[in-house]
């Protein structure tokens, strides 16, 4: 079985072309904007971008400037995934009628944690669920960065943010991260997968394969943000390598409803050494940070498990 | 040729004729009857368009963004509380210049719950910046999705266009209405060719924000193409008179020359208050009545000039202004009329979630008025409401 074509980034094939260029105003070590320039790589020029309100929106198209070498739309916060449902259904309809050229073009919804996990999430579900042969990226920062570190549903548990401050009678984030992609595995697409910034080739592959294949992809991208994880801006690749390393955000495919698990090493490192580097997490005590670690070894478990009932066979 | 249809149909059939690419749309009442029809005439191949069922009319609108800023030609309807969901966007669509076109069912907000019709929701997109019209008839409401597409898409005016029709009376009624033929609407509407389009062959931001430096610009240019939108429009109504007979003005008025008192209408309300005023002509009443069907961008001039010397306006409000100075087209006709010798207004805030409003109805509103009038802009009346 064989449903995803095999593109594969390395080194030696990295495109030069950039669709999302120099003079965005992103912060030091802003992991997101790494991720974007990345996915674009990847996708070439033939893309179509819709655009959540956010941190990427927010940096990169202040009029009279753009950052976008390609086709790029924002029209609010919470609709991305309806608008670039639009855009696919209008090339369609064109395409059919003869007004828009026989080619494929990539329609591509880009939003963070906020408007992919919460204020999006409908749209997002309507648009998987109806089957568009769109790409949704989420740029998952973990709070809402943009409007300076509130907490959203993707926030880690036990993280300090604006509104989910630590305290006498409160830990910080009390909920565990909402599994968006799970969520979107629900829907039954034919491609879903996690990816980090922090692994190039894997992260590109990945946005390419979800883009190639026909019907609706989901990619959620961890976008490590020094600014809000209180962490120095030249350990944001470190950090994210590190939330993969340790199971904290591990890396894998489903395909066709079958997983494909592409972690970098077989052992887990330990939690401790992802939390330790980012003051968000600083205020937590010994026996909190083993609750973390026993239920982010648990969920791997969970993810191990259904890899080995439901593997993806090459 | 002339076939007796449900308003909704005569929408729907007009939508294929108008051959639409893409429809997007959440079921509301009354709404519904219209996309039903569509999604028929898809599943049928009797319309080559993307169907989208959406989960919620946010997202309708947010389709039909999508899909007009890549060039295709959109349709979307909703009703009430459906517009309320869709609002945020209503805005968006205006101020990024996307023609899209939009039939709102109206009907009242909630709460209570009510499907039945007034034009509570209309109001509430009132400064949107739509281009927006009241019909009367579901002929007129066939007849405006070509005229509201060819107006939309006019180079010179590039704004979505809002038909506002009555839920259930104009919806859900049987009405005779006269098809044209499809060279005739081929011959009135071009295919769209939209001078900005998301396009890989040569691409461009859309939906760059901006600074408090920036803003304002944007507004008032905004304001000054929805103004400009006056004259295609006028135009767009000329050519759909020279091809079919059926011609449109912005505001239509009927014994005015000698008329005591006039009402003035919008929407299908209009059509029993101009049977009241014949049958009150009849027994030598001197009442008159003026239907307003633009409603943005407002015909001040036209208004100004079609009122000049009458006595006293009825004006027949189906939405309310809580904490205000009455309903919101007596607010708008009364700074229309500022300054100058007009009518003095009364307003009659009636019809609310579709209560019938009877000819006997305007007689009394007509005797009322001389007494009523002569008060200041607090002057409005809830007429029929049980105390």
């Amino acid at each position: 079985m064989k449903t995803i074509g095999e593109v594969r980034f390395t080194r030696k094939n990295l495109p030069k072309e950039e669709f999302f260029v120099s003079g965005h105003t992103a912060c030091q070590g802003c992991g997101e904007a790494l991720a974007v320039r990345l996915a674009l790589k990847a996708l070439g020029k033939d893309t179509i971008v819709a655009c959540a309100t956010g941190c990427i929106e927010i940096i990169s198209s202040r009029f009279p400037e753009t950052a976008w070498l390609v086709p790029w739309i924002h029209v609010a916060f919470e609709n991305t995934a309806a608008v670039i449902s639009g855009v696919e259904a209008g090339l369609k309809a064109m395409t059919r009628k003869g007004r828009f050229p026989q080619k494929r073009v990539f329609c591509v919804g880009m939003a963070g944690d906020g408007g992919t996990a919460d204020i999006g999430l409908q749209a997002l579900s309507g648009a998987l669920e109806r089957g568009h042969d769109i790409l949704f990226l989420c740029f998952d920062n973990e709070a809402y960065m943009n409007t300076g570190i509130q907490r959203s549903s993707a926030t880690p548990f036990g993280a300090v943010t604006t509104t989910s401050p630590a305290g006498k009678r409160s830990p910080g984030q009390v909920t565990w991260k909402k599994n968006v992609p799970e969520i979107a595995v629900a829907h039954g697409i034919p491609y879903v997968a996690t990816a980090c910034p922090s692994f190039p080739y894997d992260l590109m592959t990945k946005v390419r394969r979800g883009a190639e294949v026909k019907g609706p992809a989901y990619v959620h991208i961890l976008s490590p943000c020094p600014t809000g994880w209180r962490c120095a801006p030249h350990l944001a690749v470190e950090v994210g390598r590190l939330a993969v390393e340790t199971g904290v955000f591990p890396l894998y495919e489903v395909i066709e409803g079958r997983y494909r698990i592409n972690m970098p090493k077989k052992e887990l490192k330990p939690v401790e050494e992802y939390l330790n580097l980012q003051g968000r997490f600083r205020h937590l005590s010994p026996e909190i940070k083993g609750y973390i670690q026993k239920r982010v070894t648990e969920e791997w478990e969970k993810l191990l498990q259904k890899a080995k009932a439901f593997p993806y066979e090459e | 040729m002339r076939v007796a249809l449900e308003g909704s149909h005569a929408v729907s059939e007009a939508v294929r004729q108008a051959n639409v690419d893409v429809i997007a749309a959440y079921p509301i009442t009354p709404q519904t009857h219209i996309v039903e029809r569509l999604a028929e005439m898809v599943a049928e191949g009797e319309l080559d368009a993307e169907f989208i069922p959406v989960e919620s009319e946010h997202s309708a609108l947010s389709v039909c963004i999508g899909a007009s800023a890549v060039g295709a030609r959109t349709f979307t309807c909703t009703s009430g509380p459906g517009l309320a969901l869709m609002a945020e966007i209503v805005f968006i669509a205006s101020s990024m210049r996307l023609p899209i076109l939009m039939v709102l069912a109206n009907r009242s907000l909630s709460a209570p719950l009510s499907i039945w019709n007034d034009h509570s929701d209309a109001m509430m997109v009132r400064d949107s910046g739509w281009i927006q019209v009241f019909v009367n008839s579901a002929q007129e409401a066939y007849d405006h999705v070509f005229i509201g597409f060819r107006t939309a898409e006019d180079k010179r005016v590039l704004l979505p266009f809002m038909i506002h029709m009555d839920g259930f009376f104009l919806t859900h009624a049987v009405e005779p209405v006269e098809l044209v033929e499809q060279s005739v609407v081929d011959k009135y509407l071009p295919p769209p060719d939209f001078p900005y389009r998301l396009d890989p062959a040569s691409p461009l931001t859309m939906g760059a924000f901006v600074m408090p430096d920036q803003y304002a610009e944007v507004k008032k240019a905004q304001d000054e193409a929805l103004k400009a939108s006056y004259g295609p429009l006028l135009e767009a109504w000329k050519a759909w008179g020279e091809l079919t007979g059926r011609h449109y003005l912005p505001i239509e008025g009927f014994y005015l020359e000698d008329a005591e008192v006039v009402f003035l209408t919008v929407g299908s309300y209009g059509e029993v208050a101009h049977m009241a005023v014949e049958e009150l002509r009849q027994k030598g009443m001197p009442v008159g009545i003026a239907k307003l069907r633009l409603w943005r961008p407002f015909p001040f001039e036209d208004l100004r000039k079609a009122l000049k010397g009458v006595k006293y306006l009825a004006v027949i409000d189906r939405a309310v202004c809580p904490g205000g100075v009455g309903g919101p087209v007596a607010l708008e006709v009364r700074s229309a009329l500022y300054g100058m010798e007009g009518p003095k207004v009364v307003d009659f805030i009636v019809g609310i979630a579709g209560r019938d409003v009877t000819p006997e109805d305007y007689l009394k509103m007509a005797e009322m008025t001389p007494e009523v009038a002569g008060g200041g802009s607090e002057n409005y009346v809830f007429y029929g409401v049980k105390e």
